[in-house]
């Protein structure tokens, strides 16, 4: 079954036919073309596919454009302002957090949540915060710099 | 080479070219590929682990509304691997599946709900076979034999090499020493699900994105199952979303996308579930181990034998590579004056194994590592200083024939032992003590259910194989450099990148050698259309290769720029460099032109300007069957000090700390070279922790991410990277290779942490609470403190190939 829904995604008002079943991730990725988000496993077990959802981290695998309109919904592609890319954004990219950078787009949503909520937070806070968003290529050291990096910009 | 302070580029720690495009999701993945009139493919899996297929009516599945083809094994019976020697894959099953998993069909339709209901609807007829599960069972003769060409019923492959005078070796020992060690399999677990997208387009050219390590030897597997010349045929490699080894391996999907896109004229997009990717697999290879040494008091070895038996999974893939590898790196580490290796691999029915970060090496080290912490104990030696003693020397071969160019190994384990603070840590608990192997370290804080320990090992990795995966005669590497008359430089490689940073790693070189910066360079990599062949990312080869080649290609560039400046300056050419964007004379520097102006007189003088690179790995194999495996440039050197916490009453090993030590020769770009050992140290943990790819009636255990235990940030050990940057002569600007060998002294650190804590061995990967506990109350009932297999099957093995060690390599010190 499809039905009219309405996203608000990085500031823009999106109108979309989708079937109801799709999840945010689909959509986000086929429908809107907004490919920076990322899926591992789409069961919700990697974090990779994260995204904000007024601000809260929201695996975007398991969550259905139908329970989220008139939500404000924050994907990579929102993170910079225009042309400047986020303070976390330059430390990742600065610091060597991002390798293979397929998990890169979820962790730094994950992290704007974090330094939304507590900007200037402790290694463990950092670690509590990630724990949910799996990377293979980096042994998280260097996306714990970054982070704390950019919570001193 | 110029020195280090005259660098402007190599050796500073600075960003990958790409890394603006990763944070801000512009990189394309193969999966965000959509192109106009896409549909989508899924491949039918194979739900028996070994079976014949009687019959497939695909009737039902290709009447469904929106599927557009449905093909089986006959639409693709010619066989394809990776290897030479075993091809016996097929993209689609034809009359035989080996695994659950093994693709049986394949569907395209208009969206991916359509394809995975048509998937339901072709009905297989199955004929059940007897599975073969395990390494045993593998060597049963009794069972069905998986492959008709194995070298004995299910032993794919068995290898049996004598290095040196065995005899002599064990005769000069003061003590014999005898061990059984198993390494669990595991998984790359890339968090990008493979991916491609088949395009057989109107002009009769077919073109292939792929998450794929190794475009050209994909691109040879399609000529060979499609029937179409290579000419035709383009393979893009799409930035790929972490490999380790997973994505190195021509697949199924690539080929099945492929025809598919044949069939009906648009693109098809294949991407594998996580399941799938389970199934995919080529992961690490579960090895039971046998090692037997000869020492002498003071822990010089005298004499090593080495048994593996790996357990292969239904197909060839790299096998008979990793069989070899898993002999074949003992020796390059200590030195050792007479080595015999013997070793099999066999076909079971699971999914196959292939190569995964560090390629049959961790296996061999763990056991060899922990062997020698347990030598050091019984001879009540400090194992850091055992180790450090007999590390080999410089411009030496080992006995099996090996090349050692430089070996910063010694530093290593100075730089781990002193970051770790080992010698005031350690020298509380050991004790001397008779050989007995009984006698144990004591680190306990009276009271405690939580012990601490500390431990240490060493290992050691090629830097790129010394011979393709096929034979030929040509280059590994070529990289094609173009100056155009704006000053712009752009870099062709096939070369891949997968996360590690091969693609600025040529923008970094072409920009030290044009005294540009690397954001000046533009990198084009990874397209057979394009680019000159690189053989892949695999094997640690890229830096060492790609790198060697794009200096050749640059400096054939540069010589021209650099004559035509001369001759307008009215200075020679050798007075002149280029730094800062311009060529200046160092004689006078009041004579300079800018890079674009010099370029300029370079095009009109000689016409189009670009140079072009090739490497070929300097012949050093030695005089045996089998001499192909090993060699290598150079090897990089990695010792590593574990710091343990160990729960006595839960059986819980906590990893505290990891100090990690790692000689890639000249760091290119630091900052990328500390990444690669971080996450090294990562992975070494995670495997010698919780990573397995276990089994449980005949299926995979845990096909999920959930159930696949990796580490996350909160089980992740603080991890301090320490470089040791010897120049070696192989490398460009004396690089070696960063990217595999820092994860092998990492499990056997730890398993020897477990043990000085403690005081039980636990002689297998991953190390879990219930084994801990297991000999825990061994311990306690005054039996062996160990957990571990308690024996190596009885093998008829083959004579052994018995070859001369080199002129130059270790001797046996009476």
């Amino acid at each position: 079954m499809k039905q009219i829904i309405h996203l608000k995604v990085n500031g823009q008002d999106y109108e979309v036919y989708v079937a109801v079943n799709k999840t945010l991730l689909e959509v986000l990725r086929e429908d809107l073309n907004l490919t920076g988000t990322k899926h591992g496993c789409e069961l919700g077990e990697c974090g990779t596919c994260t995204v904000l959802i007024d601000g809260e981290p929201v695996l975007s695998c398991l969550a259905l454009p139908i329970e989220l309109q008139g939500r404000e919904i924050t994907t990579i592609e929102g993170l910079a302002e225009g042309a400047n890319p986020h303070p976390l954004q330059t430390a990742f990219a600065e610091l060597g957090a991002a390798q293979c950078g397929y998990c890169t787009p979820g962790m730094l949503l994950s992290s704007k949540a974090l330094l939304d909520q507590h900007p200037h937070p402790s290694r463990d806070e950092i670690k509590h915060a990630l724990s949910g968003n799996l990377c293979r290529c980096t042994g998280y050291t260097k996306i714990y710099e970054a982070v704390e990096k950019a919570s001193k910009t | 080479m110029p020195n280090n302070h005259k660098l402007a580029v190599i050796g500073h720690a600075q960003p990958k070219i790409e890394s603006m495009q990763k944070v801000t999701g512009e990189t394309q993945y193969a999966d965000d590929l959509f192109l106009p009139r896409m549909v989508y493919g899924k491949i039918l899996r194979s739900v028996y682990p070994h079976a014949r297929i009687i019959g497939i009516d695909t009737a039902r599945a290709e009447a469904l509304p929106g599927v557009l083809a449905v093909i089986t094994g006959k639409d693709l019976p010619i066989k394809f691997g990776i290897m030479p020697s075993s091809q016996d894959e097929e993209a689609l099953c034809v009359d035989r599946v080996r695994f659950v998993g093994d693709p049986v069909a394949g569907v395209a339709a208009i969206d991916e709900e359509t394809a995975e209901r048509a998937l339901d609807l072709i009905e297989v007829e199955y004929e059940p076979l007897a599975p073969i599960m395990s390494i045993r069972e593998g060597l049963d003769p009794t069972l069905p034999q998986i492959h008709e060409y194995a070298d004995q019923h299910n032993v794919h492959k068995f290898v049996s090499l004598e290095f040196g005078d065995m005899e002599a070796g064990f005769k000069a020992a003061d003590h014999i020493r005898e061990d059984i060690f198993f390494y669990e399999g595991d998984t790359h677990l890339p968090m990008e699900e493979h991916s491609c997208v088949g395009h057989y387009s109107a002009d009769g050219k077919l073109t292939l994105y792929s998450s794929t390590q190794t475009p050209h030897y994909v691109h040879r597997a399609l000529e060979k199952t499609l029937e179409m010349p290579r000419g035709h045929i383009r393979v893009i490699a799409s930035p790929v979303g972490g490999g380790f080894g997973g994505k190195t391996d021509p697949f199924s999907h690539e080929i099945v996308a492929c025809k598919l896109s044949m069939l009906i004229g648009r693109p098809v997009k294949i991407t594998l579930t996580r399941e799938e990717v389970f199934y995919t697999h080529r992961g690490r290879h579960p090895v039971l181990m046998w090692v037997k040494s000869g020492f002498k008091r003071d822990g010089q070895i005298t004499a090593l034998h080495f048994k593996t038996a790996l357990d292969g999974g239904g197909y060839g893939s790299y096998g008979i590579a990793s069989t070899y590898y898993t002999g074949a790196l003992q020796t390059v580490t200590y030195k050792i004056p007479a080595y015999k290796f013997e070793g099999l691999r066999v076909f079971t029915n699971k999914p196959p194994c292939g190569p995964k970060r560090g390629h049959g090496t961790p296996q061999p080290r763990f056991g060899l590592e922990v062997h020698l912490d347990k030598i050091a104990h019984d001879l009540g030696l400090d194992p850091a200083e055992m180790r450090r003693k007999y590390v080999v020397d410089d411009a030496t071969k080992t006995v099996n024939h090996l090349t050692i160019t430089t070996c910063g190994l010694r530093q290593c384990i100075d730089e781990v032992t002193k970051a770790s603070g080992w010698k005031q840590k350690t020298a509380d608990h050991r004790q001397p003590t008779a050989v007995s192997g009984q006698k144990l370290a004591l680190s306990a804080v009276e009271g405690s259910a939580v012990k601490h320990g500390l431990g240490i090992a060493c290992g050691s990795y090629l830097s790129g194989a010394g011979l393709p995966i096929y034979w030929n005669d040509l280059p590994h590497s070529g990289v094609i450099v173009k100056v155009d008359r704006g000053g712009g430089v752009a870099v062709f490689c096939g070369s891949t990148d997968i996360g590690q940073g091969s693609d600025s790693l040529l923008a970094y070189i072409a920009a030290e050698e044009f005294g540009l910066k690397p954001k000046d360079i533009k990198v084009i990599t990874a397209d057979t259309d394009l680019t000159p062949v690189d053989l892949g990312s695999y094997s640690s080869r890229v830096t060492v290769m790609t790198g060697n080649a794009c200096i050749q290609a640059t400096r054939q560039v540069k010589e021209k720029i650099l004559q035509a400046t001369a001759e307008k300056l009215l200075v020679p050419a050798e007075s002149l460099s280029m730094r800062d964007g311009m060529v200046i004379c160092e004689d006078d520097e009041n004579r300079q032109l800018s890079f674009v102006d010099a370029v300029n007189l370079a095009e009109k003088k000689f016409g189009t300007l670009s140079g072009t690179g090739s490497y070929k790995p300097p012949k050093r194999a030695g005089p045996f069957k089998g001499s192909g495996v090993g060699p290598s440039p150079s090897y990089s050197y990695s010792a590593c000090v574990a710091s343990v916490s160990v729960d006595t009453e839960t059986g819980v090993v906590t990893v505290d700390k990891l100090w990690l030590a790692h000689d890639g020769g000249r760091a290119i770009n630091p900052l990328l070279v500390i990444g690669q050992t971080e996450g090294s140290a990562y992975m070494g943990f995670g495997e010698a922790m919780m990573e397995e790819s276990a089994f449980r009636k005949n299926m995979h255990k845990i096909p999920s991410m959930l159930e696949y235990k990796s580490p996350t940030t909160l089980d992740t050990p603080e991890i301090e990277a320490i470089l040791v940057e010897t120049i070696d002569p192989e490398g460009p600007y004396g690089a070696k290779e960063a990217g595999q060998g820092p994860l092998l002294p990492v499990p056997p650190a730890i398993a020897n942490a477990v043990f000085d804590a403690v005081g039980v061995r636990i002689d297998e990967v991953p190390i879990t609470p219930d084994k801990v506990l297991k000999a825990l109350e061994e311990k306690s009932k005054g039996k062996e403190p160990r957990f571990g297999p308690k024996d190596f099957p009885n093998i008829t093995w083959p004579e052994p190939i018995k070859v001369e060690p080199p002129e130059n390599a270790p001797k046996l010190v009476q």
